[in-house]
């Protein structure tokens, strides 16, 4: 059968066997031994046609439910924000997109440039001197922090809060594991982390605190108590932070953060069921030489004129090979030009109007919840646009039947922590309206009679 | 275009605007205390969104990716991106789905994630898959870490020693550290095979594992792979395949069947998943049943009626390597692709791109130096030796490719051939294509003769000219200021 991605017709394929002096394009795999050859064909589906492909991947995607169709309140994470038109476009310009990892600088100054502006929209976003050219995710950003700090510190122990996302808590867990670190879990208390339990855990052999702030409740952390106690002890400060919620909360920089971790998802990324996403790591310059993953650097060539390269490469892998202390090769660079054209969009005021709405919505959202009997809000702590109501029922149920009013309600609790039985994690973005808020609260009301 | 192009930055003029935000439709309840409000705004572009689009569009012409022209990029299957799959991915029912929507709202996703875990298993001869990890690397560590657990199982926890041949890619030792495991590196022959007697030499009580790609990074495949399979099994370790360079290999010899335990596959080299400059990507690992309880959680899986789940209940899992399922949009696309091809499509695919490999070598062979004249696969590697005599060196000659609008090939690896220059055509090239780059460089090569010079200060045609990494790296310039 003949095939639109292979371009070799019959005359082509018999002049190149002369050229190369065989009979057959079988002779090219004669050194292969025959009882490894496969024989036969392998059980795969017939192939389609691309108007039948298309029809499939459509009935595939019918059977999903979307923000297209529901109005979501789930975030723990992940988040549905209004992507500017923008953001697809330029995405989708194939010189970026179909370009590998620019190693020929020469011709790859577009890509060089726009994740020398993202690193830039980072570290202005997060307060720090630097950041990376970004990572597979944000929990594995925050497991690579983990680890560096763990090479600076020399020391072995790695304190997290429990009101960091539960699946950057298991990654860390497995990579641990790898590594030989002792990962200790803080408690939270009134939804942020236990100073005082931090306090006592918290000695000289601590090599980083972590706390994500916002944290997985959507409250905020006492970034400069824990900052102050983790420096006491010489540890390395992380933070992993939402960075759309910096557009308007102090940045972890001012708290005096060591690393900030975190995902770009918010800035321009849809949720794709959870990937890809885009991880971004930025530090400090004393730290600057140890970053994990690609980095982007500013020179100039021959003439004199100002060029970007990828630089610090003596840090990498395919240089140290087994002594190299992350075996990271890539980014998610097409994300991060994505979450660059984002931010380019919402622009210096955009960037701090939008969290204010995610803040406003979510705070209007909580009060009109609050009315509702059956439904408190748990936690009292400052919170940025997500927060926590227990209700009467099991989530689940109650989840299942929201969808009947157009709503994909928020987070099960339960899941990853057994100790909040029927609550609730409730996001609330720019995306959601003031009516979408009417109808969960009129929802609620009506389920939880 | 000038070599100069200002940063979005430099730009900005105060007070413009490219967001279009609808007005606050709730009341403001409640104001955040002032510590934690941020005080100072972050420098962030001011541009309209016509400033916007000129920006990044400039930035995308000042770009080479494999639409613009020739990637034979060895070892990263620099392959045609369909357009079909940027569509499908972008449908809402996959874009605009959250990774903790109840199973019910999902089913079309999940039953993705499923026969996606089947078809690659198929492929590789595996009995079980993991979608979760997002690109190679990621995938060899996984593996590792498997590797480690079936060992623990098994009260074999010593066994802490993972051998690579010198020919391998620099993040299998670098996973292997990251995994906690020591490296041992054996040479390869001189048909840039494994040594066999090197292997039997360092196999022992301690052996984890033996990582191989197979063809090698030299385009070769390796003959003695069942003599070195059981060789590896008798000692106890476990044979862990990294799938770089599965383009040679669909529907013609799968990795299950060569002796290997584990394996991991580049959805964006052999699966056409664009590399979007660098990621994301996704790298898949398929293991042999004895693995398979080890595989991180949680897996698509399939009831008896038909619907779809998420399962978690895997106790010897090593547990999650990623957030969520994988890097989802680029499982779509694979998938995709694979319902286009079919399994004669894909076998065809691997022929194609052998047929194209062994054709340049034949024609190129004559005018620079071949280190391993024997059939390759999908890649090949020449060295630039010969020409390094009037002074040309490897580097000079990709650069000198840059005047002709082609990527250069992979240079300086596989770190075993001096001057090495690894060619990898892909088979969505043409006949014309790869006649117009084995002239190009025959052309280079006579240059280097004759007028080494054009070579040595090429390239002379690019918008900008070689720039100095030694001084990035020395004065590091990671991100713009506000003066």
């Amino acid at each position: 059968m003949k095939q639109r991605y292979l371009p070799m017709t019959e005359k082509d394929r018999s002049e190149m066997l002369t050229t190369i002096g065989v009979d057959t394009v079988e002779e090219l795999f004669s050194e292969i031994p025959s009882e490894v050859r496969f024989e036969g064909e392998m059980n795969l589906p017939a192939p389609m046609a691309e108007s039948n492909l298309v029809r499939h991947m459509r009935k595939l995607a019918g059977k999903n439910v979307s923000t297209d169709t529901h109005a979501s309140f789930l975030g723990a994470g992940v988040y549905d924000h209004h992507i500017p038109s923008v953001v697809g476009h330029v995405i989708s310009r194939s010189e970026f997109y179909t370009a590998y990892t620019p190693y020929q600088p020469e011709i790859s100054q577009g890509e060089l440039q726009a994740i020398f502006e993202f690193q830039t929209m980072i570290a202005e976003l997060t307060g720090m001197d630097v950041a990376n050219s970004s990572m597979y995710d944000g929990p594995t950003a925050l497991a690579e922090a983990a680890n560096l700090a763990s090479g600076v510190t020399k020391r072995k122990q790695i304190l997290i809060s429990r009101a960091v996302h539960p699946e950057a808590r298991e990654i860390l867990a497995t990579s641990s594991h790898g590594l030989g670190l002792e990962v200790v879990e803080i408690p939270y208390e009134n939804g942020i982390t236990d100073v005082k339990a931090l306090s006592e855990a918290v000695s000289s052999e601590t090599a980083a605190v972590i706390v994500q702030s916002p944290n997985f409740f959507g409250h905020l952390e006492d970034l400069d108590a824990i900052a102050t106690l983790t420096h006491a002890n010489k540890g390395l400060f992380v933070v992993s932070s939402n960075p759309i919620s910096l557009g308007m909360l102090k940045p972890p920089g001012k708290f005096g953060a060591d690393i900030v971790v975190g995902d770009a998802q918010p800035l321009g990324i849809p949720a794709s069921y959870g990937g890809p996403h885009c991880g971004y790591f930025a530090t400090t310059k004393a730290l600057m030489r140890r970053i994990p993953g690609r980095i982007v650097g500013e020179t100039v060539d021959e003439e004199g004129n100002r060029g970007f390269v990828l630089t610090l490469q003596a840090r990498e892998q395919h240089i140290r090979r087994d002594k190299a202390t992350s075996n990271i090769c890539s980014n998610q660079a097409l994300n991060a030009l994505a979450a660059s054209v984002y931010v380019s969009s919402m622009g210096k005021e955009g960037m701090q109007e939008v969290a204010r709405q995610n803040f406003h919505k979510a705070h209007y959202a909580k009060q009109e919840l609050s009315k509702i009997d059956g439904v408190e809000v748990v936690f009292t702590t400052p919170f940025y646009n997500e927060f926590v109501i227990c209700i009467s029922k099991p989530i689940s149920e109650i989840n299942h039947k929201l969808l009947q009013y157009g709503i994909i309600g928020g987070y099960e609790l339960e899941v990853a922590y057994p100790e909040l039985a029927n609550h609730m994690l409730i996001a609330v973005t720019e995306e959601r309206t003031k009516e979408d808020i009417a109808t969960l609260c009129r929802a609620l009301e009506e389920l939880l009679v | 275009m000038n070599a100069h192009k200002s940063l979005i930055f430099e730009l900005s003029r105060t007070g413009r605007i490219a967001h279009s935000l609808p007005v606050l439709d709730v009341p403001e309840v409640e104001e955040l205390p002032k510590e934690y409000m941020r005080v100072e705004a972050a420098e962030l572009p001011e541009v309209s969104e016509l400033d916007l689009m000129r920006h990044y569009t400039e930035l995308s012409r000042r770009n080479h990716g494999v639409d613009n022209g020739f990637y034979p990029l060895g070892s990263c299957t620099m392959k045609y991106n369909p357009k079909v799959h940027e569509d499908v991915a972008r449908l809402s029912g996959f874009a605009k789905i959250h990774p903790y929507q109840s199973v019910e709202t999902v089913q079309g996703a999940l039953q993705l994630l499923y026969e996606l875990q089947n078809d690659l298993a198929e492929i590789t001869g595996m009995d079980g898959v993991t979608l979760q990890s997002a690109a190679g690397a990621q995938g060899e560590w996984t593996g590792l870490m498997m590797i480690k657990a079936y060992h623990q199982s098994q009260g074999e926890g010593q066994r802490n020693k993972v051998i690579v041949p010198d020919s391998a890619h620099g993040t299998n030792p670098a996973s292997a550290t990251v995994a906690g495991f020591e490296t041992i590196t054996i040479p390869s022959n001189d048909k840039g095979l494994v040594d066999v007697a090197a292997l039997k030499e360092v196999l022992g009580e301690d052996t984890a594992a033996l990582m191989l790609t197979n063809p090698n990074t030299l385009g070769l495949f390796e003959e003695e792979i069942v003599e070195i399979a059981n060789l590896v099994h008798q000692a106890g370790g476990l044979l862990y395949y990294d799938g770089a360079n599965a383009n040679a290999i669909l529907g013609i010899a799968r990795p299950g069947d060569m002796g290997f335990d584990v394996v991991h596959l580049n959805l964006h080299k052999t699966f056409t998943t664009p590399h979007g400059g660098g990621g994301p990507g996704a790298g898949p690992v398929g293991v042999k049943k004895e693995l398979v309880p080890f595989l991180p959680k949680p897996l698509a899986a399939k009831r008896e009626d038909g619907t779809y789940y998420l399962e978690s209940d895997l106790p010897n899992s090593i547990g999650r390597v990623k957030g969520f399922y994988g890097n989802f949009g680029i499982l779509v696309r694979a998938f995709a692709y694979i319902r286009t091809m079919g399994a004669e499509g894909l076998r065809q695919v691997s022929e194609n791109a052998v047929l194209n490999a062994n054709y340049m070598k034949a024609r190129l062979k004559d005018y620079y130096e071949l280190p391993f004249d024997q059939a390759c696969k999908h890649e090949f590697v020449l060295s630039g030796n010969r020409q390094k005599k009037s002074g040309v060196r490897t580097l000079d000659i990709a650069k000198r490719l840059l005047d002709f609008g082609v990527h250069p090939p992979t240079i300086y690896f596989p770190l075993i051939v001096e001057e090495c220059l690894m060619i990898e055509p892909t088979e969505t090239e043409s006949k014309e294509t790869l006649d117009h780059f084995i002239d190009t460089m025959i052309q280079i090569a006579k240059e280097a003769e004759e007028t080494p010079e054009v070579v040595q200060e090429a390239p002379h045609h690019t918008l900008v000219k070689r720039l100095d990494e030694v001084l990035a790296a020395r004065k590091p310039k990671l991100r713009w200021t506000k003066e």
